[in-house]
């Protein structure tokens, strides 16, 4: 393994007014890895992911992406460093006044400055990999259904061929068939593309085959990290309680937010 | 007694903070503006939708204001005997005055209003997220585009607004106030002044560039689900037209200083 890890996250802090979202947290993905982060609603896993991405700016802490500091980085440099990213959003986030190809394409054609000829083949090609034909490249995105987006948005995250894939709760919203469809797919991709995957996810069953590492996010801290297999042995309650799924344990349901 | 007060303060602090947010992201839109690379695709569609589809509504409005003009003018000149000015009040109250803010209302209502609405929609259905994640900054993709297509599109608006309002005021002036159609052209054109038409398209331009302005900002800055999104719009529609005539008066005294 590298010594140097993709992702270096160092006591990283995010409040929104009083509330603490992210206390402190650190969290390493190595090269090539899937981590998936697990807790429950409104634990800050959504933050997590928009501070690595520099969507939200960290109050502190450090962020390092190849063991270069990203926290505090002008937009520029920003942007480049972000090139290393695909990301599959949790509502998909197609954009509606494109078509599904012009979709997938968007980061070859706006990002890499490709021309449009060559970036529909590609484009065509991601589609095929998610199982999508030729035909849906040209639907526009409300045509399609919520796998059918899901699937799309996977093609558009492994478009630019990245080096670090986000997942935002891939299989939310989803039937159990295609959330399984969506956890071969992300599996295939990742590996395919030798990229680093970091997930977000509430679903178990989804983060056992996704994961080689779990994390679970806890008060704003990483309370437990290790293999998938240790999961389940865990004597963690926390661990316990949010695999389970009960609603007795340590983890009290905050009803505000 | 110390609550209304603090509330005075509340208010004025919350209106400072809101006047800082908008500059910041004027400064940084209108930087992007100047910057490369352009959209030039995105930036002819806003024109279209701007300039083009805005014509009938504008074209009406423009009509009727000039039509009424004439009338409502010579109801009051015909009192001392005036009537001979009906026309060249119609043509410098439209050129001047009418012409930039009727089509800046109107506008501000049809493109401010749906700019917001989609751009809001992109936001909450995080679209915007997404753009940044294919390394496009969305200043550059949403908001550039946006404000030079209003700056641009809203003088030609104008012009055209001017043309037809004019025409208004001939058509009631010649038809139903009797006048002979040469002595009222003749009348239109003779005290009107290069500056009374410039003054209208500065006016214009500024006007574009703030209904782009408070269309995008809005919807960028909405929150908060479909809720949120119609907040965005009526914010827009209301700041924009409120801009729009604060806006007018100080371009106004300006220009008034140079006559």
């Amino acid at each position: 393994m590298n010594s140097v890890p993709k992702i270096s996250i160092r006591g990283l802090k995010k409040h929104f007014g009083p509330k603490k979202v992210l206390d402190g947290l650190d969290l390493d993905v190595a090269v090539g890895e899937s981590v998936v982060v697990i807790g429950g609603s409104g634990t800050g896993k959504s933050v997590l992911l928009k501070c690595i991405l520099g969507l939200l700016e960290a109050d502190d802490g450090s962020i390092k992406i190849d063991g270069q500091e990203v926290v505090g980085m002008s937009v520029n440099e920003r942007e480049k460093v972000n090139r290393k990213f695909g990301m599959l959003f949790q509502s998909a986030a197609l954009f509606d006044s494109l078509s599904v190809w012009e979709n997938v394409a968007f980061g070859l054609i706006q990002g890499q400055k490709m021309p449009r000829k060559q970036a529909k083949e590609i484009a065509v090609q991601n589609l095929a990999q998610v199982g999508l034909t030729r035909e849906v490249g040209e639907l526009s995105p409300a045509e399609l259904s919520g796998g059918m987006r899901k699937r799309v948005g996977l093609a558009r995250a492994i478009a630019t061929t990245p080096e670090i894939i986000f997942f935002d709760e891939p299989t939310t919203g989803l039937d159990p068939i295609m959330s399984d469809v969506i956890d071969k797919l992300i599996v295939k991709c990742v590996k395919e593309l030798g990229a680093t995957g970091v997930s977000i996810t509430h679903d178990m069953k989804s983060a056992r085959q996704i994961a080689h590492r779990i994390a679970m996010l806890h008060q704003g801290k990483i309370i437990w990290q290790g293999p998938v297999a240790e999961i389940d042995r865990d004597p963690n309650p926390y661990v316990d309680q949010f695999v389970h799924g009960r609603a007795e344990g340590p983890i009290q349901m905050q009803v505000r937010k | 007694m110390i609550n209304p007060l603090a509330a005075i303060g509340r208010i004025f602090l919350h209106f400072l903070g809101v006047v800082g947010r908008i500059a910041m992201f004027t400064g940084v839109s209108v930087s992007h503006c100047f910057r490369p690379p352009w959209f030039p695709s995105l930036i002819g569609r806003q024109m279209l939708d701007i300039g083009y589809y805005s014509l009938p509504v504008v074209g009406l409005t423009a009509l009727f204001t000039g039509m009424v003009l004439a009338l409502q003018s010579y109801t009051g000149f015909a009192r001392f005997s005036a009537e001979g000015a009906v026309a060249t009040v119609v043509v410098l109250s439209v050129t001047r005055e009418l012409g930039p803010v009727i089509a800046g209302l109107m506008v501000a209502g049809r493109i401010g209003a749906s700019m917001a609405a989609e751009i809001g929609t992109m936001r909450v259905t995080e679209q915007i997220d997404a753009l940044t994640t294919l390394s496009t900054n969305p200043f550059k993709y949403l908001v550039a585009p946006r404000l030079i297509a209003g700056l641009t599109m809203l003088p030609l608006l104008v012009v055209v607004a001017d043309i037809i309002g004019v025409f208004g005021g001939y058509i009631v002036g010649v038809y139903k106030l009797g006048f002979n159609p040469a002595a009222y052209l003749k009348r239109t054109f003779d005290y009107l002044e290069f500056m009374d038409v410039f003054s209208g398209l500065v006016k214009a331009g500024a006007f574009g560039f703030l209904i782009s302005l408070m269309g995008c900002y809005h919807g960028y800055n909405s929150e908060g689900g479909a809720q949120g999104v119609g907040r965005a719009t009526t914010n827009a529609v209301v700041s924009a037209s409120i801009l729009i005539l604060i806006f007018n008066y100080a371009i106004t005294e300006i220009f008034f200083a140079t006559r």
